[in-house]
């Protein structure tokens, strides 16, 4: 059992919580995942460690609530218990030796995205970091975020925020007016992840991505997660799940993650009728 | 006087039309009459062929002896000196390669049923038994197992007696392995399984769930760090195998292990009360001819499959899967494509709508001595599918190996170790099991953690 030691709400479909899980907190490094299971009757998902505290022996992980596991997660109160918490586990990000790095945050991927700055920074190395919300309430980070970056760049889709646009919009920019980066590390929706990908590829500019595929186990095991990689099969969980954005076959990677939709909307519509069911009685 | 019908006696089960729509356990078990019965056909051979083609040497006629004078719970006790899993073996032990296959009875008739005997006196120690098992004295030196499938359950069992203080680490959330995300429920219940692992906990055996080692701590740490004093290695083959084929990355193609996991360990046929999901089409085709492709196959079909075909590219003889198994699977309605070989799976839209094949003709015999399969030309035809499961073996997961460089692996990631200890080249780590052979039985990952576990014993004697 793994005891929820805070719980705070980063806007009304987002959740940070710290997990007290002292090995992992050990162990754990940017880039890498946790698989939690909430109950005997859960699933297993996979989400990425967006901080941790060696010292308060904890492991936050930020989670948007889409599905019925996300949802019900959501509604556990701080002080109570997630039954499994198992990491950590992929390949960490390599961040050594980059001098100039782009950060690209799309929605709750800007939670992933936000260590992996954060490390850069530690590391000496220049941080521009765009984050893209649909709309202004749902921005998440945006103080935690600009303390550990050169330059930061607020984008909604709806321009709520006062700057209208994609984040490839943002990162186009700042390369044509000159910007040199190493890298770019761009973490979100596939659609998002496809789009930087895309434009830093005319640039030649190395761009590293994070798979957040359906997996059951996050060892190996299943090959749920396989996606293709440069021509070859490759799984996200221990061969990921960071990979060259230019190399990935993101169209078959956004095919391979509707698998489950009509099943993962069944479960949720029932968590749903159970939840007003209760308010009801 | 032995009772010299040529035939075993047949096992209760359910009717074949019934149980391929549930998940209840396929065969029911003897009653005490049939029991007795049944071991009343053994001869008590002086030479006991049976022990000697079994992993770990049950004293087979010893206890079939206690089974006809009606001592059931006696003959539990004999199995359970050798062998530490018997209501486990004597449901997916392949008797009929080892033990059943040395019976005299077996030259002019049926084998003598020693698995189902086996299985009889553990289910009637788990039924009526009220024994209470002690906890041995502690003799304070740690031992970690890492894994809890059969070898790994197997060695810590050994060990517990002996006094060593276990702690097994298992990456998953449940305890149990293969037992429990591989062998489907109808086969083996899971609630047996429990049992036996409950058993090992009270005999002081700690289990960690949860931890991957490898990734939250690794060998070397475990060892200089946490004070264990050696190592046993039973992570066993998880790596699933695919084919290399176009389309194996469509929305509906499993690997055996996803399928397997999903329905076993996340219990996906009891969706949506168990939240984990599982799609199945109405045609199956589960590709490859082993007692996994089997499960699979019949799973599909208990999970509302109209049509399952097993695709295998040789002929049945081949077959590695036990006799029962695919007996069972086509008394159930599973249709067998042998001489079959698919080369790519089709879709639509991202989904999986076909699965295209060639016939097979059997040439001479490969290394392995099985004749190796070849393409007939122009024998391409097409199965209308929605779902593949590609079951063509697993092997051994290379997180433990990655993380300890000492340990030496074999081309097919096998660790490698001495036979007849299971020691590996690293001092004090021993491993046994699908992690050193590939995808094999339980009951030789069982044989393989009793060997280490007597190795260890001596190890630690000499060195502590």
């Amino acid at each position: 059992m793994f005891r929820i030691a805070k719980k705070r709400a980063l806007n009304p479909q987002v959740t940070l919580m710290e997990i007290e899980a002292p090995r992992i907190a050990k162990k754990v490094k940017p880039g890498q995942f946790i698989m939690l299971r909430i109950d005997e009757f859960g699933e297993r998902i996979p989400l990425t460690v967006a901080d941790f505290d060696v010292g308060a022996g904890t492991v936050t992980i930020i989670f948007q609530k889409v599905g019925k596991t996300t949802m019900a997660l959501g509604e556990l109160s701080e002080g109570s218990f997630i039954l499994d918490f198992a990491g950590p586990l992929g390949v960490p990000t390599h961040l050594k030796g980059y001098k100039h790095a782009a950060v690209i945050g799309g929605g709750l991927g800007t939670a992933i995205a936000y260590p992996q700055a954060k490390a850069l920074h530690r590391m000496g190395a220049s941080v521009d970091v765009v984050a893209g919300f649909r709309s202004k309430d749902l921005i998440i980070l945006e103080d935690e975020v600009r303390a550990i970056s050169d330059h930061t760049y607020i984008t909604t889709d709806d321009g709520s925020n006062g700057s209208k646009g994609f984040v490839t919009d943002v990162l186009k920019s700042l390369i044509e007016q000159g910007n040199h980066y190493d890298v770019v590390i761009a973490i979100g929706p596939l659609v998002m992840m496809r789009a930087v990908s895309n434009l830093t590829k005319a640039y030649g500019i190395k761009t590293i991505v994070s798979l957040n595929t359906t997996m059951i186990d996050g060892t190996g095991m299943c090959g749920g997660c396989r996606v293709t990689v440069g021509g070859e099969i490759k799984f996200a969980c221990v061969d990921g799940p960071d990979f060259d954005g230019h190399l990935v076959d993101f169209d078959e990677a956004i095919m391979r993650s509707q698998m489950y939709k009509a099943s993962e909307r069944e479960a949720l519509d029932r968590h749903q009728c159970r939840l007003e069911g209760k308010q009801d009685a | 006087m032995p009772n010299m019908n040529p035939k075993k006696i047949p096992m209760p089960q359910q009717a074949p039309d019934v149980r391929n729509k549930n998940f209840e356990e396929v065969e029911q078990g003897y009653t005490n009459d049939m029991a007795v019965e049944e071991a009343k056909r053994c001869l008590d051979c002086k030479h006991k062929p049976c022990v000697s083609g079994c992993p770990v040497n049950v004293r087979i006629p010893e206890f079939i002896g206690e089974i006809v004078k009606g001592n059931f719970e006696n003959a539990y006790q004999i199995i359970k000196d050798t062998n530490a899993l018997p209501a486990v073996c004597g449901r997916v032990c392949p008797q009929e390669n080892q033990c059943e296959k040395l019976c005299v009875r077996g030259f002019k008739g049926e084998s003598v049923a020693i698995g189902r005997l086996e299985r009889f006196a553990a289910d009637y120690h788990m039924a009526n038994s009220d024994e209470v098992i002690e906890k041995p004295a502690s003799n304070g030196i740690k031992v970690a197992v890492i894994g809890s499938g059969p070898a790994g359950l197997t060695c810590a069992g050994d060990l517990a007696k002996l006094g060593y203080d276990v702690t097994v680490f298992e990456a998953f959330h449940v305890a149990g392995g293969v037992l429990m995300y591989g062998i489907p429920q109808f086969r083996l219940p899971k609630e047996i399984v429990q049992r036996e692992i409950d058993s090992l906990k009270v005999l002081g055996v700690r289990i960690e769930t949860n931890s991957v080692v490898g990734k939250l701590v690794s060998v070397d740490e475990l060892m200089r760090e946490e004070g264990f004093k050696a190592v046993f290695i039973g992570s066993g083959a998880g790596l699933p195998a695919f084919m290399g084929i176009e389309g194996e990355n469509l929305c509906g193609v499993y690997s055996s292990n996803e399928f397997l996991t999903r329905i076993n360990l996340m219990k996906a046929y009891r969706f949506p009360d168990y939240e984990t999901p599982i799609r199945v089409g109405k045609r199956v085709a589960v590709v490859g001819g082993g007692n996994v492709a089997m499960d699979a196959a019949r799973c599909a079909k208990r999970l509302g499959a109209e049509e399952v075909y097993i695709i295998y590219r040789r002929s049945e003889e081949e077959m590695p899967a036990r006799r029962e198994e695919v007996h069972h699977a086509k008394e159930e309605g599973i249709v067998f494509k042998l001489l079959t070989n698919p080369t790519r799976i089709l879709g639509k839209d991202g989904w999986v709508n076909g699965i295209e094949c060639v016939e097979m003709t059997l040439g001479e015999p490969d290394e392995s001595g099985r004749r190796r399969p070849q393409e007939k030309a122009g024998s391409e035809h097409v199965l209308d599918v929605e779902t593949v499961i590609i079951a063509i073996g697993q092997t051994p997961n290379p997180l433990i190996k990655d993380t300890t460089p000492e340990l030496e692996v074999n081309r097919r990631g096998g660790l490698v170790v001495d036979e007849k200890t299971g020691l590996t080249s690293k001092a004090g780590v021993y491993a046994g099991g699908d992690a050193v052979t590939g995808a094999a039985t339980v009951i030789l990952a069982m044989g393989a953690g009793k060997t280490a576990a007597a190795a260890i014993d001596q190890y630690l004697k000499e060195n502590y």
